[in-house]
């Protein structure tokens, strides 16, 4: 943008790498490293960590001010706002030199790393949400195993709540995450022509917003904001209710957070769906690298290295995060875990969310609405109208630019 | 201004001077705040966003768009709506606090004075974001210390953050406790100010300890209430960080102020154009509330009293 200024902000050639990394991922990546730094003792690399919460932020800023990273882990949402400005570098030739295969992966994950087509990201930890549920309490209500569809999934709750779980689902309404899984297991798409309007007015959509919207009116779902739930875990353990849908970060904490003799009282299960197994949303975190990365070619072997198995199960050691790469998942301990499991069974159903750069808005959005409608019991069709207008103004820049690109 | 001009030089001279001494500071504040907020006015024009980041060409001058789209923004009212709530509520709560405060402060019968005012100035030097934090356990609603005292008048439990009807109170308690400090030294100041004379005389005309307050100490402290009222009106106005910690803008968009509904525009959906016009619309409101709040001074201040 300002080549003038861009010029007092480049390194020199001979800078290390610089990596961008998050959270918990960013603490790890240093001893995850160590044995690619024994192999290349020539390479620079440095690891600078960002907090979850100000990543995006950080991300953009470093884009408009000409100082991004030469690697960064982005979260698989970001990638498609990333792309749109131009700001990462299109991976498949890279990917394809450094001999790695798409089919090593899980197909939705892949696919949220394209935008129209292009790949822009590789896959690093995989996230899909689905139950979490207490194996005792459903015992005690008669269910033996989960039931794979909704109508299955409906009696099974009814069945909690007589045997004295008021509220046996826990969806908290700030979430997007549980009604976006619910939402995908539709056959219509979110988003129509193109990702140009919202599609929220689709049968699909309605009969997933329905089927959330009951479980509040039914009872299912205890009606809770953030700060009635103090600690998820606890609550859990104590039978305040019997399953939740969340990620995989949480077999770790409930393994940690859980007393001893609770520690097989609970399991994963995927998604229940409208008519039998359902789908999630596909997500997790990518390795990307930007456009303006000074050495590329070294940039891709960290991430070659990163997507090894024995790398990936090392890093699944270290954080609990469930790797990218199928090759993994025949390993030991991954191949043994029950729980985990349920992930990679998920995950072969996943879908990803549609990749515009508004979809980060259009999702808080969604979930805006199921609140107000769940609260004021507004008609689902009436919300669902009141949301495609909305979407719609989104999306206008999009289909303007779309429009002038042809 | 005598001893800098020497007798000799012209007027002309002299004015140069002034203009090359203050020619720093106009710079700095050119820089700083003329040209930025310049820049920010003619954004609110355009629809500056992600693409427009990416690439210029992708901006498109708007025109009124951002102001009329903000103005026929349900939220944007309702974020308006939230702010007034505040300010109407919050300004006078917080300057009675003060002003009790300081008063009580000045009783002959107070004891541990410099402890207490240290104490009730505490929470004003702390950070907003760490007390904040730790207001949150105190309105928790299962947990929390707040609905602990409430049950034991047999009160049920208050969701204070997390039902629509009660996060802006909550919200409106924590600021006003967080800030009533610095008013309440500004107004110990002036209240030490008062001639002890006018208490005696007042006293000798038999006024009771009510209407010295009301007649004495009330006109006496009319400049700097009505000081206080204009910073601290603006400063509520920019209602921002109590719900960005607290609340994050719910429940239900309940403590969403126009300050806050700018930084989700502007930074969080980087729609800069808009969060411009948002930003402009705050500035005309508070100019137009600040000057009708000087109105009200100098007509009370003309009328007889």
């Amino acid at each position: 943008m300002l080549p003038a200024l861009g010029g007092c902000a480049r390194r020199g050639a001979d800078a290390p790498l610089r990596f961008w990394a998050m959270g918990r991922e960013g603490e790890v990546l240093d001893e995850l490293l160590a044995p690619l730094r024994r192999e290349q003792p020539a390479l620079q690399l440095r690891v600078e960590k960002l907090p979850w919460s100000a990543a995006h932020e950080k991300l953009l800023t470093a884009f408009a001010g000409d100082a991004t990273p030469d690697i960064a882990q982005l979260g698989n949402t970001w990638i498609a706002e990333l792309a749109a400005l131009n700001a990462l570098e299109p991976l498949q030739p890279w990917v394809d030199a450094a001999g790695l295969r798409a089919q090593d992966h899980f197909d939705a994950i892949w696919r949220t790393n394209q935008v129209d087509g292009v790949l822009y990201g590789l896959p690093w930890y995989i996230d899909t949400r689905l139950l979490f549920y207490r194996t005792d309490l459903f015992a005690r209500a008669g269910v033996g195993r989960m039931p794979d569809d909704w109508a299955g999934f409906v009696r099974a709750l009814d069945a909690l709540q007589a045997s004295g779980v008021a509220h046996p689902l826990l969806l908290p309404l700030p979430e997007f995450e549980p009604l976006l899984a619910l939402a995908l297991q539709q056959d219509e798409p979110l988003l129509r022509d193109g990702n140009r309007f919202g599609n929220f007015r689709g049968a699909g959509f309605r009969r997933a917003l329905s089927f959330y919207l009951e479980r509040f009116a039914r009872g299912h779902a205890p009606y809770l904001t953030g700060n009635q739930i103090a600690n998820l875990w606890q609550e859990f353990g104590r039978g305040t209710f019997a399953a939740f849908i969340s990620g995989p970060w949480n077999i770790g904490e409930l393994d940690r957070r859980l007393p001893a003799a609770q520690r097989s009282a609970w399991s994963t299960a995927p998604l229940p769906g409208p008519n039998g197994p359902g789908a999630s949303s596909a997500g997790g975190a990518s390795l990307v690298i930007f456009r303006r990365a000074a050495r590329k070619a070294e940039a891709m072997r960290v991430l070659t290295f990163l997507s090894r198995p024995e790398v990936q199960l090392r890093f699944h050691a270290l954080t609990g995060d469930l790797p990218s790469n199928r090759a993994t998942w025949a390993m030991a301990p991954l191949a043994g875990d029950r729980r985990a499991s349920a992930f990679a069974q998920q995950l072969e159903r996943a879908k990803p969310p549609p990749a515009v750069p508004e979809w980060e808005r259009i999702a808080q959005e969604m979930q805006l609405f199921a609140t107000r409608a769940q609260r004021y019991r507004t008609p689902v069709d009436e919300v669902a109208a009141a949301l495609d207008a909305r979407v719609d103004g989104f999306l206008e820049k999009r289909r303007w630019m779309l429009a002038k690109a042809r | 201004m005598s001893t800098f001009g020497r007798p000799g030089g012209t007027d002309m001279t002299r004015r140069l001077a002034a203009w090359i001494f203050v020619a720093p500071a106009l710079a700095v504040i050119g820089l700083f705040f003329v040209v930025p907020v310049a820049m920010g006015f003619a954004l609110s024009f355009t629809d500056f966003d992600l693409y427009a980041l990416a690439d210029l060409a992708n901006l498109r001058f708007a025109g009124l768009a951002n102001y009329v789209q903000v103005l026929t923004l349900p939220l944007f009212w309702k974020s308006l709506g939230n702010t007034l709530y505040f300010v109407l509520v919050g300004v006078p709560l917080s300057i009675s606090l003060s002003l009790g405060c300081a008063v009580l402060l000045q009783s002959p019968l107070a004891r541990f004075k410099p402890f207490v005012r240290t104490a009730l100035f505490a929470p004003v030097v702390t950070t907003l974001v760490a007390v904040a934090v730790i207001w949150r356990y105190l309105f928790h609603v299962r947990y929390g210390l707040l609905n602990e005292w409430l049950g034991a008048f047999g009160i049920a439990p208050i969701d204070w953050l997390g039902d629509p009807h009660w996060a802006m109170p909550s919200i409106i308690l924590f600021s006003a406790w967080k800030g009533f400090g610095a008013n309440m030294i500004i107004f110990i100041a002036a209240l030490q100010a008062i001639p002890a004379d006018l208490y005696e005389a007042a006293r000798i005309d038999g006024a009771s300890r009510w209407q010295q307050f009301r007649h004495v100490t009330v006109p006496m402290l009319g400049p700097t209430l009505f000081l206080v009222s204009v910073l601290t009106m603006a400063g509520y106005f920019q209602l921002f960080a109590e719900p960005y910690v607290m609340t994050q803008g719910g429940p239900l968009e309940s403590t969403v102020s126009v300050l806050y509904l700018m930084y989700e525009e502007g930074f969080r959906w980087w729609n800069l154009g808009r969060a411009s016009a948002v930003a402009f619309l705050l500035f005309v409101l508070m100019i137009v509330a600040t000057r009708g709040l000087l109105h009200f001074a100098r007509r009370t201040e003309e009328a007889p009293r």
